[in-house]
């Protein structure tokens, strides 16, 4: 079932059309890689599915009521099920990982609920923590952990959200080869049940995953399907693998 | 899970408060305190609730609002108008029952007002006066007016996503505006006179200051006590991490589904609101309020208490507001000596103020966590429990002997 759809959109910064007529749909579930060279558009295209940046024109239609998602606010997109692992490992540091989680973890987010609700539910924070490997660190500041352990964290507050769908950008960035394919398995078992986009640079990462790729380019998809067919693809070859 | 609202230093700070109310009524039952110092202190306390009020808003927020004192001026006004109205009402009774005629009630009011009003040149009430005869609607209005303002204020700013330098020059023009206005004389809050006389309540003109003054003190350490066990809750918990959040990175927030604007909303009315209880209790002590409270510096005070005290922790704010406003009344009160430098003496009614801005750029270069921080020092200064045996490393010489 197609869950995402991003019909048309375009939009312009300064005179510079970081997006030009995009369209693609992701489905549930599915893992989907989006590559493409800098400035292709890959970021711009998640800052405007999550809300952060409002397309100039198009629409980005969401689940099976087909609502359209431009104009909606952050917070509200994140609640409807959307949720975003940034590229430089963006937590708490002042706070706890116990803290991080708990604040991640899918619950009312209304400022009454919050304040009036239960404590942390620990045992689903155990669980969440066993599984990124920080089960020893939730007393900690996140500012004490080192640049992986923060990447693994910030995937946990995103499992934490219990998304749909799952926009993760460069996952893989300052991990070693054993946490590259703890990612890998971690990302193609999310897969199986919700819709994962990774939008990713490194080619042999890209080739773990095992997944349909789609290659932007000026921001408009350049080419669509397997890793071997977009790569034989001779477009992509000139713009983006040729260099 | 919500232990951490009793964490030590919480019931540190109460327990102190606690101490620091009884050795003041001891000494003022003795003679040993003047019933002015009594009122300082009360009023101390009130600057303290006003402190951590401001510290939850930017220590823990990162909203840095220089317009609280607004809503500590707005909740002294609203008990100002009861206190004003039922006061001059038995001023004015004696008279009116001399008359032939039992006055109406209409007489009453009219008289009343001319009393108040005589001095803008006026003797009808302002609309605003509306519900100044009732102690309880007065009362509800020292939440309610600085709450309206913090909402309607709030809403408009945080819904444009004004943040940072501009919300805090924002604030400040919120905070003068309202001095403005209410330094006119149609205002209908006696434009530059204030209200005055506040130090006399009603129905208890048999009471002698020393007794009302001691009364409020208590009042204003259980208010203290109150707030701060209703901020300590608000900032622990999740709520707690939520706001920090915020303060650290709010885009990070909403992406996390918050609506960010909600919560600096909730934090904003809150925090005023509490202001506002602040400001009732302090003006019945100070007697009189007048719209110079809250011109604009009044609240960068408050905002140079909570950086010398400690941002993010309310002992700290606390601290800092008791210490600096008690030394700036010593130093302004004239008791500070003055230091003669051949020609020049310096006068510390005058110096006072460059003393204060020196320590507070002081704090802010040299250390940001302010007077709490000294508390982190001590805590790590604690001798470390280092009586325990760690074992002989492997491989060594020892770990042979003890092998053999």
């Amino acid at each position: 079932m197609r869950i995402l759809e991003v019909d048309g959109i375009s939009v312009t910064f300064d005179g510079f059309r970081a997006i030009n007529n995009l369209s693609f749909a992701i489905e549930e579930p599915e893992l989907r890689a989006v590559i493409g060279p800098n400035g292709a558009g890959k970021t711009t295209f998640m800052d405007i599915v999550t809300g952060k940046t409002r397309p100039d024109s198009g629409r980005v239609i969401w689940g099976e009521q087909n609502e359209n998602l431009v104009g909606r606010s952050e917070s509200a997109i994140a609640q409807a099920g959307i949720g975003r692992k940034f590229q430089k490992p963006t937590v708490f540091e002042a706070q706890t990982v116990t803290e991080n989680l708990a604040m991640a973890l899918k619950d009312n987010r209304s400022p009454l609920a919050v304040l009036f609700g239960r404590g942390h539910r620990t045992a689903r924070i155990r669980e969440l923590a066993a599984e990124i490997g920080l089960e020893d660190h939730l007393a900690r500041p996140a500012g004490e952990l080192s640049h992986g352990q923060k990447q693994w964290l910030e995937i946990g507050m995103l499992l934490a959200q219990e998304p749909r769908l799952l926009l993760v950008d460069e996952p893989a960035a300052g991990m070693t080869t054993a946490e590259r394919e703890h990612t890998t398995d971690l990302l193609k078992r999310l897969a199986q049940k919700h819709a994962v986009v990774v939008v990713e640079h490194d080619m042999a990462f890209v080739r773990r995953l095992d997944c349909k790729v789609t290659v932007l380019h000026e921001g408009s998809v350049l080419a669509e399907g397997s890793l071997d067919h977009v790569t034989q693809n001779k477009d992509v070859i000139d713009v983006y693998l040729g260099r | 899970m919500r232990n951490d609202v009793f964490k030590p230093s919480t019931l540190l700070f109460l327990g102190a408060l606690a101490v620091f109310a009884i050795v003041v009524t001891i000494m003022a039952g003795q003679g040993m305190v003047s019933t002015s110092f009594v009122k300082t202190l009360g009023k101390t306390l009130c600057l303290c609730l006003a402190a951590i009020a401001m510290d939850v808003i930017w220590g823990y927020t990162g909203i840095l609002s220089l317009g609280h004192m607004a809503f500590f001026g707005l909740g002294g006004y609203m008990i100002g108008m009861w206190l004003m109205y039922a006061r001059t009402e038995t001023l004015v009774a004696p008279g009116l029952a001399a008359q032939p005629l039992p006055p109406t009630e209409g007489e009453v009011r009219d008289a009343i007002g001319s009393q108040i009003f005589g001095v803008v040149g006026s003797s009808d009430f302002p609309m605003i006066w509306m519900f100044a005869d009732s102690l309880v609607l007065q009362l509800a209005l020292v939440v309610l007016v600085p709450s309206l303002l913090a909402l309607v204020f709030g809403w408009l700013a945080f819904r444009s996503r004004v943040t940072g330098v501009y919300l805090s020059i924002l604030t400040q023009a919120m905070t003068l505006a309202l001095a403005l206005y209410l330094f006119q004389n149609d205002s209908g809050l006696r434009g530059n006179n204030g209200l005055s006389g506040l130090q006399n309540i009603p129905g208890f003109e048999d009471v002698p200051q020393s007794t009302l003054s001691l009364s409020f003190f208590w009042a204003s350490a259980f208010a203290l006590a109150a707030g701060y066990l209703l901020f300590a809750w608000v900032v622990s918990g999740r709520m707690g991490s939520v706001l920090r959040a915020i303060r650290d990175d709010e885009q990070r927030v909403r992406f996390l589904g918050y609506q960010v604007e909600h919560y600096k909303l909730f934090a904003f009315v809150l925090t005023a609101a509490v202001t506002g209880i602040a400001g009732a209790l302090y003006y019945p002590q100070a007697g009189i309020i007048n719209p110079a409270e809250i011109a604009p510096i009044a609240s960068i005070y408050l905002a140079v208490w909570v950086a010398i005290g400690g941002r993010g922790r309310l002992y700290g704010a606390a601290i800092g507001a008791a210490v600096v406003s008690l030394l700036s009344s010593w130093f302004t009160g004239g008791a500070a000596p003055n230091i003669a430098l051949g020609d020049y003496a310096i006068r510390w009614t005058d110096w006072w103020l460059v003393l204060l801005g020196v320590s507070f750029v002081c704090v802010t270069l040299f250390a940001p966590k302010g007077i709490g921080g000294l508390v982190d020092l001590l805590q790590r200064r604690l001798p470390v429990d280092r009586t325990g045996d760690f074992g002989p490393d492997k491989g060594s010489k020892r770990a042979e002997e003890t092998a053999q």
